[in-house]
């Protein structure tokens, strides 16, 4: 290999005027914190609603819920990035389209919202399973109470069902910080960006991506630390999810 | 034992044998003529300097300039036959292969700057161009100025989207700024409204105007963000012997009238597969540089 390493290029000022190349880094970073935090609280509301749904008695909220997992979880992530940032606007009405167009942060709330729904069906998918994990007499003596549905779901399915899943849905959070780095196709410079843009003007290519990596493992690790203490903190003993 | 020093004797003659080989010849010469063959980088949508044609083979100004290389090097090395293997690269790319000998030209439309000639070579430059923007006629953006508090688009990374950057600040424009992934995107902002005006290189917005669905829609502007800033062939860095090959090549090549001839027929003409016409002329910069070739990164040096 002929490549010149420096890894001083970080301390080094960056060409845009704002500080060094490890503060563009850090400035992607913090816009990836940003746009992944907001698309899992999205995914996961929305997820649990449309994972509840799947398992209702009521055949229109069952379709409804199959039909919504089955949109955004087969369909890439990119293209349906490309579609809501590019193709949405143009569809809408003329004035409607341009407000959209026009709207400031564009990038980061199409993003956001974009990969929430994205991670929802499959944040959706995994409730459903949970919650056909519990075993049915559950649900029956809960009935059997007089709680009604709402209250079954309430008092007695989701705690358990949430309990199991925790383990997944850590990895489903995983995914979503991951996937914020597809947000640069519609021109969000998020962490992959900034090391992209690091990489267009200094050519330090592999310096770039490779602080790059090590600050995506590094959340990571915060991510999955503290999903184990929330695992910990809700297990109950004698069930599997305990001790 | 008289046998094993003959060994040993045979052993050093055949060692001090390929040492005064090797001084004669080192890098990426040396590489060529081991191997009988050159590895150019091409991009497949820099038009018109290194792009695909309709048989999926990369042709464009850059590209020729390459193979005239090509054709110096196997005269330099004095070999009959020289096989030419191409390579795709994108801006992600271009280094990590370069560093690791898989290309040992990139034939495209990449920006000399001090910046990156502490990581690369470039060769005498084959263009030079300067940051614009392109606007939708009917927008009437005649001036920088005239692109105050509005919502502006450049590809990130690029050095055209520093210059805007900087003259944001500067001008006190206060304009919006949004970063596009790539040339195409940021122009398909400027297609559907999104933004007023994308930032660029003038040759590439001329090429995607020429090739848009109604190029009388669009005009590029006269003010320009930057002095104009050379493109050169990318080579590998400390490999002086090969660097002096190329550089003879492509000063011979600009020198003689047949650069000027090839800036024609890539800039001037219809060019394949669409038979756009980029009526692009040659400026007066460029055609100094040609009479003086240099591979100097610095923008000043090209009046």
């Amino acid at each position: 290999m002929n490549y010149h390493w420096n890894w001083g290029i970080f301390f080094q000022p960056n060409p845009m005027g704002t500080g060094t190349y490890l503060d563009m880094l850090l400035s992607g970073l913090v816009l990836t914190l940003e746009t992944g935090a907001l698309a899992w609280i999205i995914a996961l509301i929305t997820g649990s609603i449309v994972g509840v749904m799947r398992t209702l008695p009521s055949k229109g909220a069952n379709w409804f819920g199959f039909a919504y997992v089955e949109f955004f979880r087969n369909m890439p992530l990119l293209v349906q990035l490309f579609l809501w940032f590019f193709v949405l606007p143009e569809l809408l009405p003329n004035s409607a389209g341009l407000w959209l167009k026009q709207l400031p942060n564009a990038p980061f709330w199409t993003a956001a919202i974009g990969i929430g729904f994205f991670m929802s069906a499959r944040v959706a998918v995994q409730l459903q399973a949970g919650i056909g994990s519990l075993p049915r007499g559950q649900k029956m003596a809960a009935t059997a109470l007089g709680l009604t549905t709402v209250q079954v779901y309430r008092y007695v399915l989701l705690p358990m069902a949430f309990r199991i899943i925790l383990p997944p849905l850590t990895s489903e959070f995983l995914n979503t910080i991951k996937n914020t780095a597809v947000a640069i196709t519609i021109g969000l410079l998020e962490l992959t960006g900034e090391a992209r843009s690091m990489q267009e003007f200094s050519f330090q290519v592999f310096e770039a991506f490779t602080a790059a990596t090590l600050l995506y493992l590094l959340v990571n690790a915060v991510v999955v630390t503290a999903m184990r203490f929330l695992e910990r903190y809700v297990a109950i003993p004698g069930y599997i999810t305990g001790k | 034992m008289r046998n094993f020093r003959s060994i040993g004797l045979a052993l050093v003659a055949t060692f001090a044998v390929s040492q005064a080989g090797a001084e004669e010849l080192t890098g990426t010469l040396k590489n060529i003529k081991d191997t009988g063959a050159i590895t150019l980088g091409f991009r497949d949508s820099s038009i018109p300097f290194s792009y695909l044609d309709d048989n999926q083979k990369p042709i464009g100004f850059a590209m020729d300039i390459c193979y005239k290389i090509v054709d110096a090097v196997k005269k330099e090395l004095k070999l009959d036959k020289l096989e030419v293997k191409l390579n795709p690269v994108t801006s992600a790319t271009r280094i990590p292969l370069m560093a690791n000998g898989t290309i040992d030209l990139e034939c495209g439309s990449t920006t000399n700057n001090a910046e990156r000639q502490k990581q690369v070579a470039f060769t005498n430059t084959h263009f030079l161009t300067a940051s614009r923007y392109v606007f939708k006629k009917a927008s009437g953006l005649k001036s920088i100025d005239d692109l105050k508090g509005k919502t502006v688009v450049s590809t990130a990374g690029t050095t055209n989207i520093k210059q805007l950057t900087e003259a944001n600040v500067e001008k006190k424009l206060g304009a919006n700024i949004i970063p596009a992934k790539d040339h195409a995107e940021a122009f398909l902002m400027v297609e559907t409204d999104r933004a007023v005006a994308f930032v660029m290189d003038d040759i590439l917005l001329a090429s995607l105007v020429a090739g848009s669905k109604s190029p009388g829609d669009y005009v590029i502007s006269k003010d320009a963000f930057s002095k104009p800033e050379p493109y050169g062939i990318m080579l590998r860095k400390d490999d002086a012997p090969f660097k002096k090959v190329v550089d003879a090549a492509t000063a011979a090549l600009y020198t003689s009238g047949e650069g000027q001839k090839l800036y024609d027929k890539w800039f001037t003409q219809k060019i394949p597969p669409k038979g756009l016409n980029l009526n692009t002329p040659i400026s007066d910069e460029l055609k100094h540089e040609f009479a003086k070739p240099s591979d100097s990164p610095n923008p000043d040096d090209y009046k």
